[in-house]
């Protein structure tokens, strides 16, 4: 009995250890980026292009370069947005993770605050070639004032009024708007049976968040104060956000259908095909290219204003800096070999190649000299970025902070679809809650 | 049923109508008509919905809904192996789920057999920590587990983290409660004569197990391997995070495909006929074992 | 003397193998479920007890003690979180009560309405299972497609063919979500129960039937008296799994929603998510697993005693 059993179990085990190590030979690779003979980094890549396979196909001659030049091989992993965060966290907590990364740089102060990622200090960035190359807008956006950042810019973005210059015209308007009250009144008569005058995207938190953040800047207004303490319920505040989902709850130019919007493509896609006059979005010529619009059916002018702003000083604020960061991890044990990828992939070569490719502007100042980045397009959102746009706030909690404010403004604009009033109070009591919930959290 | 009984009912079958013991009243048949074509209509909607959606081109799936779709192109079915790698996906989420439903079935099979013919003390704790496991939210296991991995990673070499056999035990452990729950239910119906018979002819326990009990309680077991090979195959959660991209399954890639081109309908639509064809037919096919296994399994 | 010392020692070694068998038996069970489940638990419920934020997730081990305060936020019904996550453990259980009581009172049904052959029968019943064995994920993302707004299915037909609406009403934001999260999860979770009660009906003795038939029970009665006391176990064991899975689901809503659901359908596990992975903090959202565990302990329990009663009670 003994031996049967015995077997019976040896059996069980060694079946699944073979099995095991079946499957785990086949997977191959984990990942982590071990130092021997030659040097291998692990890149996580953020989805920039149309697909994860377009990625892999726009960065791969790039990588391929840098080991011609350097010897060191490059791992790439491309990693939709929907798990990045989550990957990132998993690799913060175990201390396992890649060489270096990109991370969206409204995130920054978060996982500065974590300390798992290597602070450029100013001895980090000489070795990366200074940081007087990039724009400085851009670099504002790598953590909070007075810490060394982690990381520094790689794709730049900023936010601009998207017009259709056909519909404009059918409309008898000359000249696009510039104020928020132009911007309703264009709006007014741009939005007929099929057509409306704004697309927005009721339902991303992401893109919620940071026009509540440009449109209360124009108030005047700030989510919070000077020692990082959330202010949300401020009546600038209110009076921002108010303006933004009165497109839709007041002014009627925005197609309640658009509350529903979440993924960041219908909108633009609204707009490519014809039911939205204009759209407030990020660089969206190559999404725009995609669904059939070419270039010369569009204007791109800056963000209007609120009424009252000024037209410089602290209210002057039409984008917020988006854009994405390249980051080294501070586990990694490949410290040079991943600065010296930094290096690359910010080198005026690579930045006019890459930028390119997604549409995005370069983050160094050396690589506006390619024509493609002089354009009139180009040359607005570059001057947006070096003059109007702030960087979304510093604190640690800045991505709960995009979450609660994106998540306030998805109610609203639900209310306002399904047609209940959105009053100072209904946005003041969302408010209030969003801020709760961030103070317990910290 | 007995044999009186059924000899009764052929008869009767033969006699009187080709339903039961009595010819159901016209309002039971009603009933029946109409019941059964409402829930044969929900179901088919999301599956015509499915079919229909991944055979139009782009355009139609993102204007108004049109019952009869107006084109159709195999288009979709071209564009998803080349948007995301389905095909190394597919291979992956075959070895895991294949890996871990081997296993799994191995492990409970010895579990169910232990609670099934023994009395031991920590029987009854046994039992309990496996039902309660199923009531922890699998999202908190995530980072913990995640860790877990990673240690044991540095510390014995045995990598765990991002890579298939992490994930295969990752599944056959999510499996394992219901897989032995379900067993347990199923070798108890198994009378224990056999047992003896068994070990009247010289067997020990493991022998009684590996002769007797195995064969008879395939409907069962074949009901556990479905399970989990159905729950390893569609999991995302725990998967898209313990994976990278040599080891990523298909539901992974799906997501992932799904999320960036959220407007595709046509191809998400498309691509998720393909993830479910394998699992869908192999659930089909195995059927009748389910009705036999669940019948004395979670019955007692 | 030696012999029989022998023999005893042979019969002590065989007590003790035999007792140590069925140990022997559960041991890579218990080893799987101690690494994958059982450490992982505790060291979740460990987590519940620090403050566990962006500023220690990098080295857990030493972040703060939070002592009660992560309970105590989330059971302060007052403050936002607590009222958030008792808004969603209201909608959680109504979620969970619709869910099941309809996947039930249709599995049931179409088990009794299928008892007896009739031509297409197993063909029909094939076609059932279809929803239950598609991946969860694709199920969702389908129903997700069919409730958009203005390119959906759903819309389509409630708006434009039946004219039960004036404009198109949202299905994926406001109050209308908790009903397409209902119906979605009853989509996906009925034919499961189609499946047991089914197989359950083959375990009912067919003499019980013979003798109700010539007792002269029409079929309605047949179903009362019989059939459903008859399947009082199964429906016991059923409904409980059916419980324990849609009081933890995490796939349908996030699928359906996205990482923020509408508030009128913030399930309790995405609710959790949110706290953990949006929030960033990882020990109020143990705190409340942990609360969620103790909570659905107590209710499995309390099930268990009185089902179980209530069958002695029936015997």
């Amino acid at each position: 009995m003994r031996r049967s059993a015995l077997l019976a179990l040896a059996v069980c085990s060694t079946a699944t250890a073979l099995l095991a190590t079946g499957c785990s030979s086949s997977g191959s690779n984990s990942g982590g980026g071990s130092g021997s003979s030659q040097q291998t980094l692990t890149y996580w890549a953020s989805d920039q292009g149309s697909s994860i396979a377009d990625d892999v196909q726009v960065l791969t001659p790039e990588l391929n370069a840098f080991t011609k030049q350097t010897g060191i091989k490059v791992h790439l992993e491309v990693i939709g947005w929907n798990d990045l965060l989550n990957r990132i966290m998993a690799a913060v907590s175990s201390g396992q993770g890649p060489d270096v990364l990109n991370i969206g740089n409204t995130w920054s102060a978060s996982l500065q605050a974590t300390g798992a990622f290597l602070p450029f200090t100013s001895d980090v960035m000489q070795q990366i070639g200074g940081s007087s190359r990039f724009l400085p807008g851009a670099l504002a956006a790598t953590g909070a004032p007075g810490k060394p950042p982690v990381g520094v810019p790689i794709y730049s973005m900023a936010y601009a009024l998207y017009y259709n210059k056909a519909m404009f015209q059918a409309a008898g308007i000359t000249t696009p708007p510039t104020t928020w009250s132009e911007f309703v009144a264009d709006g007014t008569k741009l939005t007929k049976s099929g057509q409306w005058g704004v697309s927005v995207e009721g339902a991303q938190t992401p893109e919620n968040a940071h026009h509540a953040f440009t449109f209360a800047a124009q108030q005047g207004g700030s989510f919070f104060d000077s020692s990082g303490k959330p202010t949300f319920d401020t009546p600038q505040n209110i009076a921002g956000i108010k303006t933004y989902v009165d497109f839709m709850a007041a002014d009627k130019i925005a197609n309640p259908s658009d509350a529903e919007y979440s993924n960041g493509t219908e909108a633009v896609k609204d707009f490519a095909t014809g039911k939205a006059a204009m759209m407030l979005w990020q660089d969206a010529g190559q999404d725009l290219t995609n669904y059939g619009m070419s270039p010369s059916q569009y204007g791109v002018v800056p963000v209007p204003f609120a009424d009252t702003s000024a037209t410089s000083g602290p209210t002057h604020v039409d984008s917020i800096v988006a854009g994405i960061n390249l980051s080294v991890f501070g586990g990694t044990k490949n410290k040079d070999a991943a600065l010296k990828f930094v290096k690359f992939m910010t080198s005026q070569p690579t930045q006019i190649a890459l930028n390119k490719s997604y549409g995005s502007l370069p983050s160094v100042s050396d690589a506006y000299t390619d024509p493609a980045f002089q354009t009139p397009t180009v040359k607005v959102f570059q001057n947006v970025l070096a003059s109007s746009a702030a960087p979304m706030p510093a604190v640690a909690t800045e991505s709960q902070f995009e979450t609660v404010i994106g998540t306030a403004l998805k109610n609203l604009f639900a209310d306002a679809a399904s047609g209940k009033p959105v009053t100072d109070q209904s946005i003041a009591s969302q408010l209030d809650q969003a801020q709760q919930q961030l103070q317990a959290g910290g | 049923m007995s044999d009186a009984a059924s000899a009764l009912r052929g008869n009767r079958r033969r006699r009187r109508s080709p339903r039961s013991p009595m010819a159901p009243p016209p309002a039971f048949l009603w009933t029946r008509r109409i019941v059964l074509t409402l829930l044969g209509l929900f179901t088919f909607v999301p599956l015509y919905v499915m079919v229909t959606g991944s055979l139009k081109p782009l355009q139609d799936v993102q204007s108004a809904f049109q019952w009869i779709p107006q084109h159709l192109t195999l288009r979709p079915y071209i564009d998803i192996w080349s948007t995301v790698p389905l095909g190394h996906y597919f291979v992956n989420s075959l070895i895991v789920s294949t890996c871990s439903t081997v296993v799994s079935v191995l492990i409970a099979i010895l579990a169910a057999y232990a609670v099934s013919r023994y009395r031991f003390p920590g029987r009854q704790l046994f039992s309990v920590t496996v039902l309660s496991t199923q009531m922890f939210p699998g999202i908190l296991f995530l980072l913990p587990l995640f860790l877990i991995y990673v240690n044991i990673g540095t510390a014995t070499g045995v990598q765990l983290s991002n890579t298939l056999l992490g994930l295969v035990i990752t599944y056959l452990t999510f499996t394992l409660p219901f897989s032995i729950w379900m067993l347990v239910g199923y070798f108890d119906s198994i009378p224990r004569e056999l047992d003896e018979a068994a070990k009247v002819d010289g067997n020990g326990p493991i022998g009684a197990l590996v002769r007797v009990i195995i064969p008879a309680a395939v409907p069962g077991i074949v009901t556990v391997a479905v399970y989990s090979f159905m729950t390893a195959w569609g999991e995302v959660l725990f998967a898209s995070v313990m994976t990278d991209d040599s080891t990523r399954t298909l539901a992974v890639g799906l997501r992932n495909y799904a999320s960036q081109n959220d407007v595709y309908w046509n191809q998400i639509m498309a691509a998720s006929l393909v993830v479910s064809v394998p699992v869908v037919v192999a659930f089909l096919l195995l059927q009748r074992y389910l009705v036999a296994g669940l019948t004395a399994g979670s019955v007692k | 003397m030696a012999e029989a010392r022998a023999a005893v020692r042979a019969a002590v070694t065989r007590h003790v193998r035999r007792a140590g068998l069925p140990y022997l038996l559960l041991l890579p069970a218990v080893l799987f479920e101690l690494l994958v489940h059982v450490v992982p638990m505790l060291v979740g419920i460990v987590m519940s007890f620090k403050q566990l934020t962006e500023f220690f997730i990098r080295n857990w081990t030493a972040a703060p003690s939070a002592g009660l305060d992560n309970y105590r936020f989330a059971l302060n019904f007052n403050g936002a979180v607590g009222s958030l996550l008792l808004h969603s453990f209201l909608v959680t259980c109504g979620f969970t009560v619709l869910t099941v009581g309809i996947s039930w009172l249709l599995g049931t049904g179409a088990a009794l309405l299928m008892q007896d052959p009739f031509r297409g029968r197993g063909l029909l019943r094939t076609y059932f299972l279809v929803p239950y064995a598609l991946p969860a994920y694709t199920a969702a993302i389908t129903w997700e497609f069919m409730f958009q707004r203005d390119t959906g299915l759903v819309n389509r037909l409630l708006v434009d063919d039946l004219h039960l609406f004036h404009t198109a009403p949202f299905w994926l934001i406001g109050g209308n979500s908790f009903w397409a999260l209902v119906v979605t999860a009853v989509w996906r979770t009925w034919p499961f129960a189609f499946l047991v009660v089914t197989a359950g009906l083959q375990n009912i003795p067919g003499d019980l039937y013979e003798a109700a038939a010539i007792d002269g029970a029409g079929v309605w009665r047949r179903i009362r008296s019989i059939t459903l006391p008859q399947l009082r176990p199964v429906n016991q064991v059923l409904v409980l799994v059916l419980f324990l899975w849609n009081f933890n689901d995490f796939n349908t809503p996030y699928v359906l929603f996205g990482n923020v659901p509408p508030p009128q359908a913030n399930l309790i596990s995405l609710q959790i998510y949110d706290t953990s992975f949006e929030n960033w903090n990882f020990g109020s959202g143990s705190a409340m697993s942990v609360l969620l565990l103790l909570f659905l302990l107590v209710v499995t329990a309390i099930y268990l005693l009185v089902t179980n009663r209530r069958r002695k009670a029936d015997v």
